[in-house]
């Protein structure tokens, strides 16, 4: 199926002897929003973590653009148009605002360019002003906001955004929201894993729900909206 | 002292501290941003010079020999880095010890059945052979002039790889996190094999202009191996900037502790002591700054 910009069949992820995830599949279609949902420990991370070959599964097959990527290294998987934002930001403090963009640009498939410098400082005006500061300097906001830039240096196909509004202000909470839905506008398909349900469903095409690594529910987020007693069953609220 | 004397071992103490410094930055770079404790290093000096004594005996000239001599080092540092090096990433310094340790041992076993343990001298060449008179009595050598020239071309060279090119910001992110700079897409592997590389060509490149100067001899790596760890403690491990001004200094303190005398109580302690001079400053250092002059964090 070479109409899937992501596709993952079967994914089994251990941690030493903990089996975390048992047989996911995953899909993306390009430009397509999915929400990967899950109480804490449910394989959230770990399945998004096998998808960028950071942590290898164990059995399973990871195809990226049509092509097997199931062994490949990190950086081929990212070459294919994968940008990835994770928990906890993962900006190079010993950077300056300025470099951790720079450092990133590269043009994505196909030679695509849409993503400039000029361009992130238009969507990210707070870090226009603080282009010399060094990466730690930032609050958080800005913290994730500069991950997310970096990674629309990229000139991504997919990104992926784990925790993206995880412990910021609610002002700047809607702010990152705002920027997503934006990406979404460009054609950017994106996996988001957040906590905020309500958030979630308002931009995702597509909702994927973990429980104990493997996948209980999956279907249009207006259906699962409409479920609440599934909201309370797998994700506690 | 009279001024021109004081002169010439501030010239002396400033060009040992560059020379210090050409093989301290590429060894606080392997250390800080790769990880790797390479006590291998000054066995690339030492390859340096001896590069530099039979290139230069088989082409007839120190240049060709130098020009030779780095784009073998580079090849060295390219094959011990896929080799070797690049298994002890996520290994204990205690086996990057072992496996540099046995390094040093190869090389120095090398270099006896290839060139003996004799001590053998290369000629300065010819256009550099003159000295610049300072005094009726006292001159000072164009070629060691020419060698403080070459370490701060060098030196400013490094400075704007790393902190001004991408490439640089590239291998300063690495430090920081290796994982997320490969998830942008970036072969880090690579990008570590040429910083290996680029500090063995670095360290080689200093044994070769040293050659001229210091003559060639066995057990020459380790010496400067151990005043370049003090070099890199001192400015700050993975400091290029702080490698720069440790060098200088322990260039400059190790070459008064040699000439200067101090008498305290009746108790000569310069120069007799001269050779303590530069581990007493970085014991200074440590108690002011634990992480270096340039060192990030405790």
């Amino acid at each position: 199926m070479t109409s899937h910009l992501l596709e993952a069949r079967g994914i089994h992820t251990y941690y030493g002897a903990s089996h975390i995830l048992h047989g996911v599949d995953f899909s993306v279609r390009p430009g397509e929003t999915v929400g990967l949902m899950g109480r804490n420990g449910m394989g959230k991370t770990t399945l998004l973590r096998s998808l960028l070959g950071l942590t290898r599964p164990r059995h399973g097959e990871v195809r990226i653009a049509g092509a097997d990527m199931t062994q490949a290294a990190p950086y081929a998987i990212a070459r294919r148009g994968v940008a990835y934002v994770p928990e906890g930001r993962g900006i190079f403090p010993n950077l300056s605002v300025r470099e951790n963009l720079v450092m990133a640009a590269r043009a994505g498939s196909g030679g695509r360019r849409d993503w400039t410098f000029e361009r992130v400082m238009q969507t990210f005006p707070r870090l226009a002003q603080r282009l010399r500061h060094g990466g730690a300097q930032l609050s958080g906001g800005e913290q994730q906001m500069l991950t997310i830039g970096r990674a629309l240096m990229t000139n991504p196909d997919l990104l992926i955004l784990d925790e993206a509004t995880e412990g910021l202000a609610p002002k700047i909470s809607r702010e990152i929201w705002g920027i997503i839905n934006q990406i979404k506008q460009a054609g950017i398909a994106a996996v988001i894993v957040d906590k905020n349900f309500a958030a979630v469903s308002a931009v995702a095409d597509r909702i994927v729900i973990l429980v104990k690594g493997a996948t209980v529910y999956e279907g249009a987020s207006a259906e699962l909206r409409a479920q609440p007693e599934l909201h309370v069953k797998y994700l506690g609220v | 002292m009279d001024t021109n004397t004081f002169l010439i071992q501030v010239l002396n103490g400033i060009q040992y501290g560059l020379l210090l410094f050409l093989v301290a930055s590429g060894l606080t770079l392997i250390l800080g941003i790769m990880g790797i404790i390479n006590l291998a290093h000054g066995s690339f000096y030492m390859v340096g010079a001896y590069l530099a004594f039979s290139l230069a005996q088989h082409f007839g000239s120190l240049w060709l020999a130098m020009a030779g001599g780095v784009v073998i080092a580079v090849a060295i540092g390219l094959l011990l880095e896929w080799l070797l090096i690049s298994k002890l990433y996520h290994r204990d310094h205690l086996y990057q010890v072992l496996l540099t340790y046995g390094l040093i041992l190869i090389f120095e076993e090398l270099r006896s059945v290839v060139f003996g343990d004799d001590v053998h001298g290369v000629a300065i060449p010819e256009m550099l052979r003159a000295s610049i008179p300072l005094t009726e009595t006292l001159s000072y050598p164009v070629y060691r002039l020419w060698m403080s020239a070459v370490c701060i071309v060098l030196a400013i060279g490094m400075y704007l790889l790393i902190q001004k090119t991408r490439l640089g910001m590239t291998i300063r992110a690495g430090a920081a996190n290796r994982e997320m700079v490969q998830s942008l897409g970036i072969n880090i592997n690579l990008l570590y094999r040429l910083v290996f590389a680029l500090g063995v060509a670095l360290a080689a490149f200093a044994g070769m202009i040293a050659a001229p100067v210091a003559s060639v001899f066995p057990g020459m790596g380790n010496q400067v191996l151990i005043v370049c760890f003090v070099v890199v403690v001192i400015g700050g491990i993975g400091s290029v900037k702080g490698a720069m001004l440790a060098a200088i200094l322990i260039g400059l303190v190790d070459t008064f502790g040699k000439v200067l005398t101090l008498q305290i109580g009746g108790v000569q302690l310069l120069p007799e002591l001269s050779g303590m001079m530069i581990y007493v400053l970085m014991a200074a250092v440590l108690l002011a700054r634990p992480q270096g002059l340039f060192g990030k964090g405790g």
